[in-house]
């Protein structure tokens, strides 16, 4: 597999983290939801994007591979997907909370100063 | 002197009529020609008198995970929940060939899980205790009387993992996989279910929440109620009725050696070190290891897998070392979060299912079969297989099955 840090490695040095998936607001989702976010998978036949870690290296990034070739289509680091500083909210629910978006990590989402400045967009841009 | 043709030909008997032609409605349609499904319409037509029943299978008969696992049969399972449901598996299996009329090579050897570690021998312990506790023949010996069982075995503490102790399920059995799924085929045809192979399901016709018809590859049909009984596949199939399952897909690899003369009468499990290995009635060791570490629609099989598996081997017998690989294959394993099957009743009616079968599928095809007949056949859900529900992941009350094979203790 190639590591978007250390290059081609045996495939024996990666560990799977299990498919990017939106992760629903911890301190205010149903029970239900929460209990699909943990246990349901949609473990899809055909292109999936993953979190993979090298172990020895200790280093997460994003794989998308095709679960019924066994072939690995492209790897890169997290931060091409998770490019906005993450604030993860206060146990109690507050209104400026952003909801949705399609690969949003929960809490408030501030964009990066580059990104708000070029697009004009207030603190509720989603990624 | 005898002519040739004065001879008795006797041919073998198909076990089951050929295929006709799809019908345009069944009471009962299940998706999946396995095991599980075969035992399912067999018990179906034998015990409750549903005979209007059809068996569609994508490829075919069992030729998905009942040819692809390594024959185990045990009962000495960790949660309550699952001494009772395998014990009473391994009860039907004792009495399978019997019943059916039909050699299923059902052999009990005595199953031997060996310990390498304190922990391991702590939940040897923790077994045993349950397991004695609700009936099941189970002790945790040690390496004296390990010798005893298995003098074949490396006992020799001069080895990275020693083993500490083990613990002995008497009742522990192998039995030929296809010969139970043909003799329940062979059963459930003879009382009228229709069995069709190459019939592959594309999708099915959901009304109100309530399911009405399957679409196949030969036609659309009608019907009263559905099962999938499809491990491996479950999630994609479960897909098409819009349910969402707790499941990945993930191969779990095995290989047989060339044949040798009978020398293993036990089974032997190690799940520190990931392997196991019985002796079949053909004299070739049949091997399995830890499931493949990542999710995959694919039975290839890995030398990754054969380096890992043999290093332990060798560490347990080092004599087998110069016996060869036969044959090697992977089947598509449903593996869920805490290693116990789904089964029962799903979120769309007359809607069943039977998946999650993980590495634990084939030494539960009876009590599979038997159940879930009474639960399409009456409605109501029998107690033992209450706790395997799919809502059970809803309510946080997971059946946590650290007795299973190929999962680290």
């Amino acid at each position: 597999m190639p590591c978007p840090l250390n290059g081609w490695r045996n495939i024996t040095e990666f560990a799977c983290g299990g498919e990017v998936i939106d992760v629903p607001d911890p301190t205010s989702c149903s029970d239900r939801a929460w209990a699909d976010y943990l246990f349901m998978e949609n473990n899809v036949r055909g292109v999936v994007r993953e979190w993979w870690l090298h172990v020895p290296s200790s280093y997460w990034f994003i794989a998308e591979r095709n679960t019924a070739t066994d072939e690995i289509l492209k790897t890169y680091p997290a931060d091409e997907i998770f490019n906005q500083q993450v604030d993860y909210p206060s146990p109690r629910p507050s209104p400026s909370r952003v909801e949705g978006g399609n690969l949003s990590l929960p809490g408030k989402i501030i964009p990066s100063p580059l990104e708000g400045e070029a697009q004009g967009k207030g603190e509720d841009g989603e990624i | 002197m005898l002519k040739k043709s004065s001879l008795p030909l006797s041919l073998p008997a198909r076990h089951f009529s050929g295929q006709g032609r799809l019908k345009s409605r069944y009471d009962v349609v299940i998706i999946g020609g396995g095991g599980h499904g075969l035992a399912t319409a067999c018990y179906l037509a034998g015990d409750y008198g549903v005979t209007d029943v059809a068996v569609l299978e994508k490829g075919y008969l069992a030729g998905g995970n009942t040819a692809r696992n390594t024959t185990i049969i045990r009962s000495n399972y960790l949660t309550p929940e699952g001494v009772a449901f395998y014990e009473e598996s391994r009860k039907l299996f004792a009495g399978l060939s019997n019943k059916l009329d039909f050699n299923v090579l059902y052999s009990e050897r005595g199953h031997l899980t060996l310990a390498h570690t304190d922990a391991a021998l702590r939940t040897a312990r923790w077994r045993a205790e349950v397991n004695k506790h609700l009936g099941v023949d189970s002790e945790l010996v040690f390496p004296d009387e390990i010798a005893k069982l298995c003098p074949q075995l490396n006992l020799s503490p001069d080895v990275r993992y020693p083993i500490l102790g083990a613990l002995y399920h008497p009742p522990g059995a192998i039995a030929r996989h296809d010969a139970v799924a043909w003799a329940y085929a062979r059963r459930a045809a003879a009382l009228g279910v229709e069995i069709h192979t190459q019939t592959e399901v594309t999708g099915l016709k959901i009304e109100n929440g309530k399911v009405t018809g399957v679409k196949t590859r030969r036609g659309d049909i009608a019907c009263g109620k559905v099962l999938q009984a499809v491990a491996g596949m479950s999630s994609e199939v479960a897909r098409m009725a819009g349910i969402k399952l707790p499941v990945k897909t993930i191969p779990l690899q095995a290989c047989v050696s060339e044949p040798v003369k009978p020398f293993l009468d036990p089974i032997i499990v190690s799940g520190s070190l990931h392997v196991y290995v019985s002796q079949s009635a053909r004299g070739e060791l049949v091997m399995g290891a830890a499931a493949d570490p990542y999710p995959l629609y694919s039975t290839r099989s890995t030398l990754e897998f054969k380096e890992e598996l043999m290093m332990h081997l060798l560490e347990l017998f080092p004599f087998v070392g110069g016996l060869k690989i036969l044959r090697q294959w992977a089947g598509m394993a449903d593996m869920t979060p805490d290693f116990s099957p789904v089964m029962g009743l799903t979120p769309v009616e007359n809607y069943y299912i039977d998946a999650g079968w993980g590495t634990w599928g084939f030494k539960a095809t009876p009590v599979c079969g038997k159940r879930l007949a009474e639960l399409i056949a009456t409605g109501e859900v029998p107690e033992l297989i209450k706790p395997f529900e799919l809502a059970r992941f809803h309510r946080f009350q997971q059946v946590g099955e650290r007795g299973a094979a190929a999962v680290g203790h």
